[in-house]
């Protein structure tokens, strides 16, 4: 049996999005009785497909998202992205990463933790119910866009591993596969890419274990099949297509950090005040917006400050940038 | 190259210069109007990056000219576009500039003092620019007269000077590990090596001739 590659299928063959959203109607009431199997269904089915088209997620309405907010377009949160395992221009990621085998996937827990374990993408999706959360993205580079992620809090999965008391960081690994992601070579980074939490930070409801947004499952450069979303936090701390989960005694590198840490602290909170040397991080640019509207003011902790100011209380950020 | 041939070349010249400006005028236009996603989803950036890298591209382009010249001497025609294009890399930079005074600095004065206070790259794009400016001003056959062919050359090896400082702009505002200025900085490169390069093969090939003929 001849099995074909997604750039093999030509566009006239992959369903219109119009009429897969019906297929999905119907799968959505017939997830109504079949329950969670229906929700990883057509993976199983159409594993090839799966690139070209996202997966619904039903999800829960959440009180941790922000209200008030107009999502950013669809089509820039999934054209404009920072993903340099796929190449460096925003639009690379886009072009390149639909070859990303994001099923079947795994994702190792491991470190100083009373159960390690190896968890599938499955099991990790069904841990808890899937919520909206839309929040804020501020991006280091001084862009930035609203996004309505998809996914449950990280705490979740943290309790149901039982880190150890000695465990006081968490490290997050990004999938390192030079087949599937050529474009690694253009850049001058010691791959996989490493990001890394406190652990309280880790645990606070807003860090978002990431399945998906605008209730569909990631595309792959937008970090497939799993991310974390720190919101508060420049865009670089959320590491994508994630497949290592380590708890810590000390601070873990990071990829950013280790490249030039004047530039990119370990903590990377955003704020107005502190300024990246090179650019000012005052204001942002709207990504989407008229080129005359792009600009405004950014917020500290991107606007998150009542719910995580108290984390760093007693801290000096402009040291701890 | 039959002189009748010059105004075509020349009109294509032109045209190559002025035709991503309008390319870039019109999806301003539309984003205004009738598409808003026609300059991408940073038109900011967007514009910044056309107009900076577009006047680099430019200004390496005329660099390559006078190398082009010594290699090949049949192309010899082709320093008639030098000046032509080493104006048009300066109006692209003036697009530049304004694009940074309005997007960036929205036209304030402390904005672009602390700018200039704390960050070398506007130092440097400010610097590949303000170089440019007496050369457009004596870029007149006038002024070649006038400061007589030999300090005129002189003052136009600013160009040089104004080049790199326009990859040291670039370099400075990409991120550290991002190798996306390598290929126009190794072009640079090769171009400025190439004339000392030269100079000596060809006062080398002088020599030889005149013991010949001696």
């Amino acid at each position: 049996m001849l099995i074909r590659k997604p750039s093999m299928i030509p566009s006239s063959e992959i369903t219109p999005k119009e009429v897969y959203g019906n297929r999905r109607k119907f799968m959505a009431a017939a997830a109504a009785t079949a329950g969670l199997a229906a929700l990883t269904g057509e993976r199983l089915v159409h594993p090839a497909v799966e690139v070209a088209a996202a997966t619904k997620l039903p999800t829960v309405k959440s009180p941790l998202s922000t209200a008030g907010l107009t999502p950013t377009a669809y089509k820039d949160i999934t054209t404009y992205n920072n993903f340099y395992e796929f190449g460096t221009d925003k639009g690379d990621p886009s072009r390149n990463a639909g070859h990303l085998q994001t099923y079947p996937w795994n994702v190792k827990v491991e470190g100083l933790v009373a159960k390690p374990q190896t968890f599938s993408i499955d099991e990790l999706v069904k841990l808890r119910p899937q919520e909206e959360r839309v929040y804020r993205f501020r991006c280091v580079e001084a862009w930035s866009m609203v996004i309505p992620w998809v996914g449950y809090s990280l705490s979740a999965l943290i309790q149901q591993c039982q880190p150890l008391s000695s465990a006081r960081y968490v490290q997050f690994l990004t999938l390192d596969d030079p087949r599937q992601m050529p474009e690694m070579s253009q850049v001058n980074i010691n791959w996989p890419y490493s990001e890394g939490l406190r652990m309280d930070e880790a645990m606070h409801p807003l860090t978002l274990l990431t399945f998906g947004l605008y209730g569909e499952t990631l595309p792959n450069q937008d970090g497939a099949p799993v991310r974390i979303v720190v919101p508060w936090k420049y865009g670089f701390k959320s590491a994508k297509s994630i497949v290592k989960i380590r708890f810590v005694a000390k601070q873990p590198p990071t990829t950013w950090n280790e490249m030039a840490s004047n530039e990119y602290g370990f903590y990377s909170n955003v704020n107005p005040d502190v300024d990246h040397p090179r650019w000012s991080q005052k204001t942002e640019r709207a990504i989407g917006a008229p080129i005359w509207k792009q600009r405004q003011p950014t917020l500290p902790f991107n606007g998150y400050g009542d719910q995580v100011a108290s984390l760093y209380a007693g801290m000096d950020l402009k040291k701890n940038y | 190259m039959p002189n009748r041939w010059l105004p075509w070349f020349k009109a294509v010249a032109h045209l190559a210069c002025l035709g991503p400006l309008a390319w870039l005028g019109w999806r301003m236009y539309r984003s205004a109007t009738s598409d808003p996603s026609a300059l991408g989803p940073d038109p900011t950036e967007t514009v910044t990056f056309f107009t900076g890298f577009g006047a680099l591209r430019l200004l390496v382009i005329s660099l390559a000219i006078t190398p082009i010249r010594r290699l090949l001497p049949k192309l010899s025609w082709l320093v008639r576009f030098r000046r032509l294009l080493g104006l048009y890399a300066f109006a692209w930079a003036c697009l530049h500039l304004l694009t940074y005074l309005w997007l960036y600095a929205a036209w304030s004065w402390p904005a672009i003092e602390d700018d200039l206070a704390r960050r070398p790259y506007i130092w440097a794009g400010l610097t590949a620019w303000a170089l440019m400016v007496p050369l457009a001003l004596t870029s007149t056959a006038w002024s070649i007269r006038t400061l007589g062919g030999k300090r005129w050359n002189w003052l136009h090896r600013l160009v040089y000077v104004s080049a790199i400082a326009g990859v040291l702009h670039y370099w400075w505002i990409v991120k550290a590990g991002v190798l996306a200025p390598l290929q126009i900085t190794i072009l640079l490169a090769v171009l400025l090596a190439l004339r000392p390069i030269l100079s000596w093969w060809k006062r080398r090939e002088g020599t030889r001739t005149a013991a010949a003929a001696a």
